[in-house]
């Protein structure tokens, strides 16, 4: 029973991450359907900027964070949706799946040649004490990283559900004409959008990256996880790519105890196919959602 | 065809017979490859192109064909039967994933297919006994016909080229076969096509059975010509190169998915010189090519023909195509 709890709690905390990066996924979808096949890479990116700025540069950690977040914020938000959404909007889906595909293989090796092929070693937040809840051994870096990403997720939802601004954004991913026949200005609430994504992806960068060496091949897996999050949630709903990264989370730390270390990464896979299958909308989707 | 076209045909095909004359084995093996890749980028090119689904599972199908060509030949079976069983096994598999998947069209399809990519490489990597795991299959023999042996690169070539302009012609003859219109039909809309009595749902699979297939054909060349394979050749990152080759050729253009895969074979080739930062060249060029024109070369060709020419039309039918 505890090893199972302590599976569990350890799933949920990377479980949380993965909410982080594949809720940045939902929004990008929703207010422009960008299917984003860089996110991982987006995800795997800010950490070398906090090498940067700490092993280069010798910053403290603490500034090199909010350096990269902000940096993150310009780079892979601002500049990602004018240089390249943008100008393909009118093209369609499928162009702009190619261009990220481009995109990720284009960061990840600018990472590998300007940086290092190598992982690189990156200091977690929290130090690594365990603490015991119920006979299951916990660490402190899992509960912290649990905390800051949920804590991270509630805001961004009261952010979207509470504030005026955060409304103007939903109803520009729910309905753009009459969003801007109500005179919402639809540009700048959709650049928000990949603006908080890039936030979110440092966020869950920074957290995840201790886990792991950083690696230029880090977005890879995560991307994937990102993906089959949110569509196993729900393509349209926050709540939905949150319980789905959840899940993921549990599951894969489930499978690999359980199942067998071989074929872990096949039981998400197939609980992909399963709910595609099953409920395409995804457990929380409502089934309205945009057709491309 | 027009007289024309049968010209340009032919003028193509002698010089892809005269091409690899003089050349180093390396360059011959490049070429060999290049012809491979097109075979299984126009298999996706039909379910993509034509049928308007995005499967994001060809180096699956590629690689489950060439497991099976392996597995056959090995065992002392003529390469024929391989090729034969590679494709038959890829065209149900197709279907078996199909028919479930195509009930969720578009992008569903695209992740469903990324998910069976991801779970048959894993069936390759763990199932050691047949597939033998992480170190893959070695030293298939290349096939013998009529005495003539393949093993020379040369001889290969020939016989790869061969193969190519089968599929290519069957390719050819699909795509205008009373199907081929159907599948046309389908992709610039769906709804028109199925009041008119065409069978969206089994028109849909047959173009990703047949594009599967493909894949598996593609994937009974690889198997002597590389005379080594892993699981590592058929992962996902693989697929999303079959994709690019047919989306930056131009998808639902013939010569597509041949110009596609030149430019993602070939040009690394030519990119060698700048050492580290080809990929990223190359990866920044696709961006740029995307950007400017989503419908890949054929249509920034067509793009420059308008310009040049302003009174010829540029088909709309085709511009479609690439926007799903």
């Amino acid at each position: 029973m505890a090893e199972f709890l302590q599976i569990l709690i350890s799933g949920l905390s990377a479980g949380s991450i993965y909410a982080l990066a594949a809720v940045g996924f939902t929004l990008l979808w929703q207010a422009s359907q960008t299917i984003n096949f860089a996110q991982g890479e987006f995800v795997m990116l800010p950490a070398f900027f906090v090498l940067v700025f700490t092993v280069k540069m010798g910053l403290p950690m603490s500034i090199a964070i909010v350096l990269a977040l902000f940096l993150s914020v310009l780079l892979l938000g601002a500049l990602f949706k004018k240089l390249i959404v943008e100008p393909m909007l009118s093209h369609g889906v499928l162009p702009l799946v190619i261009a990220t595909i481009a995109l990720g293989l284009l960061m990840k090796e600018m990472v590998k040649e300007f940086y290092s092929p190598l992982g690189q070693p990156f200091p977690g937040l929290f130090p690594h004490d365990v603490m015991s809840i119920l006979g299951a051994k916990i660490s402190v870096a899992d509960f912290a990283n649990f905390v800051i990403a949920m804590g991270t997720i509630i805001i961004l939802q009261l952010f979207l559900s509470r504030t005026r601004t955060g409304r103007c954004m939903q109803a520009t991913a729910q309905n753009p004409e009459v969003a801007k026949i109500l005179g919402v200005d639809i540009k700048r609430m959709v650049m928000y959008t990949f603006l908080i994504n890039g936030a979110l992806a440092a966020i869950a960068s920074v957290l995840i990256t201790p886990i792991y060496l950083a690696k230029f091949s880090n977005g890879e897996v995560l991307g994937l996880v990102a993906f089959i999050a949110a569509i196993v949630g729900g393509f349209n709903q926050i709540r939905g790519a949150l319980v789905g990264g959840l899940l993921i989370g549990v599951i894969d730390n489930l499978s690999a105890a359980y199942v067998s270390a071989e074929y872990r990464q096949a039981v998400p896979m197939l609980l992909l196919i399963f709910i595609i299958m099953v409920r395409p909308q995804g457990l929380l989707g409502t089934t309205e959602g945009r057709t491309v | 065809m027009s007289r024309k076209h049968l010209f340009f045909v032919i003028l193509a095909i002698a010089v892809l017979i005269l091409a690899p004359l003089g050349q180093k084995n390396y360059i011959i093996y490049v070429m060999c490859s290049w012809l491979m890749f097109s075979v299984a980028a126009m298999g996706l090119n039909l379910t993509l192109g034509y049928a308007g689904q995005v499967s994001l599972a060809q180096a699956s199908f590629v690689g489950i064909g060439a497991y099976i060509t392996s597995l056959i030949t090995l065992a002392g079976y003529h390469w024929v039967l391989g090729w034969l069983a590679a494709m038959g096994a890829t065209f149900v598999i197709g279907l078996i994933l199909g028919y479930p998947a195509l009930r969720v069209q578009h992008h569903f399809l695209a992740f469903v297919t990324l998910a069976f990519n991801t779970i048959v490489f894993l069936v390759f990597r763990n199932e050691e006994e047949i597939t033998g795991g992480s170190f893959g299959l070695v030293g298939m023999p290349r096939p013998e016909f009529f005495g003539i042996q393949t093993m020379q690169q040369i001889n290969f070539y020939y016989f790869t080229l061969v193969l190519f302009l089968i599929s290519a012609f069957v390719f050819w003859w699909i795509v205008n076969s009373p199907w081929g219109r159907a599948f046309k039909a389908l992709r610039e809309n769906p709804i028109r096509a199925e009041s008119l009595g065409v069978d969206t749902r089994r028109i849909t699979l047959l173009a990703f059975g047949i594009g599967c297939a493909f894949g598996g054909g593609a994937g009974a060349i690889m198997a002597p010509l590389v005379q080594f394979i892993e699981p590592g050749s058929f992962s996902l990152i693989h697929s999303l190169k079959i994709l690019l080759m047919v989306v930056v050729g131009g998808a639902g253009f013939f010569y597509g998915p041949m110009l596609g895969a030149a430019v993602v074979i070939i040009l690394p080739e030519f990119l060698r010189f700048t050492e580290g930062y080809y990929l990223m060249i190359y990866a920044f060029l696709v961006i740029v090519l995307m950007v400017y024109s989503p419908n890949g070369l054929i249509g920034l060709g067509q793009k420059l023909m308008a310009r040049l020419k302003p009174q010829q039309e540029v088909r709309k039918d085709m511009q479609k195509g690439a926007q799903l």
